[in-house]
């Protein structure tokens, strides 16, 4: 099983280095290398989508046109008009974290998003932005959101507890739930994969037996290419109802 | 009982909290499903809401995967 090592994938290697800050070396890593290639292809994306814009859309446009709209209902719907001063914000996450998962699909490439490291930046981010916001809008007020209105005063005390842990938890789940997805998606691929090659050394036999996990690989690689769309945009959504509930002062 | 037989039946059993998560998605998207051929004009607008408590749930069991691949490869 050895040889098969599905987790090999996910190495980080070095490709040069930068720099040493204290002991510690930095590094340019494929990761980063397959960072600045996201970024490239989405800016390459919305260059060509704002260049010479015409009434009736060239193709690049229309992809441009049909990612706004879409985040941006998305983001109307659920805070109002107030939340789309944020729509960089959401924006930005939502085109980075959909075209890093599209290129880790890819076979031979690495997927950004299957690190915990970059997944928990990125939700750290909205934290920040939705607490340190929250306090500059509401103050003081924005301390409510652990006390829900209307409970009883006996069980207030466990109430403002749950809430208080819940609260500390939604950065931890909202990069926990990406990563791990992208991270077991990988790996079942891979498995999959491997089975393949352990059928292919019976012979005639195992290669006729080997199309069955091919055609799993290949099935599963469909589903991959949806989960890859669905976690950007359950990131992108709860962005925006963290976001909310700096806004409006949430319960 | 050897170290890495432990880890492996360990790994097992965290593998069946996915269970219960595969029951929470499948009753949202069933009831989801259910709404929306009753009143398929209100359907689109719950889209957002059946995401999100897709996510949420979905979560849960994808902490249990977690921990199954953490004891798999990591420990």
């Amino acid at each position: 099983m050895a040889a098969l090592d599905p987790i090999h994938q996910f190495q980080v290697t070095k490709i040069f280095t930068v720099g040493h800050i204290g002991g510690h070396e930095i590094a340019f890593t494929n990761s980063s290398a397959y960072m600045f290639g996201t970024l490239a292809i989405i800016l390459i994306l919305m260059l060509g989508a704002s260049a010479g814009s015409r009434l009736i859309p060239t193709r690049f446009q229309s992809v441009g046109e049909l990612s706004y709209e879409f985040v941006a209902d998305t983001l109307r719907s659920i805070t109002g008009d107030a939340g789309m001063k944020f729509f960089p914000l959401v924006f930005s996450i939502f085109m980075f974290i959909l075209v890093a998962n599209l290129i880790g699909i890819i076979p031979y490439t690495f997927s950004v998003t299957s690190h915990i490291i970059v997944t928990a930046a990125l939700a750290l981010l909205v934290f920040f932005t939705w607490v340190i916001y929250g306090f500059y809008k509401h103050g003081l007020h924005f301390l409510k959101l652990f006390v829900p209105s209307g409970i009883p005063a006996p069980i207030l005390p466990l109430i403002v507890f749950i809430e208080i842990v819940s609260f500390f938890s939604k950065p931890v789940s909202h990069s926990v739930r990406l990563f791990a997805n992208m991270l077991a998606g990988h790996i079942t691929l891979k498995v999959f994969a491997g089975f393949v090659t352990m059928l292919g050394a019976f012979g005639a036999l195992g290669y006729a037996g080997a199309v069955l996990p091919l055609a799993m690989t290949v099935a599963l690689t469909a589903l991959e290419l949806l989960v890859a769309f669905l976690q950007a945009y359950v990131f992108a959504i709860l962005t925006c109802i963290y976001l909310n509930d700096g806004i409006h002062g949430g319960h | 009982m050897e170290p890495a037989a432990a880890k492996l039946i360990g790994a097992g059993i965290a593998a069946i909290g996915m269970g219960g998560a595969g029951v929470g998605v499948g009753t949202i998207f069933g009831n989801y499903l259910a709404a929306a051929i009753r009143n398929p004009s209100a359907a689109q607008g719950q889209f957002g809401n059946l995401i999100f408590g897709f996510a949420v749930t979905e979560a849960l069991g994808i902490f249990s995967l977690l921990v199954a691949l953490l004891l798999l490869f990591v420990f």
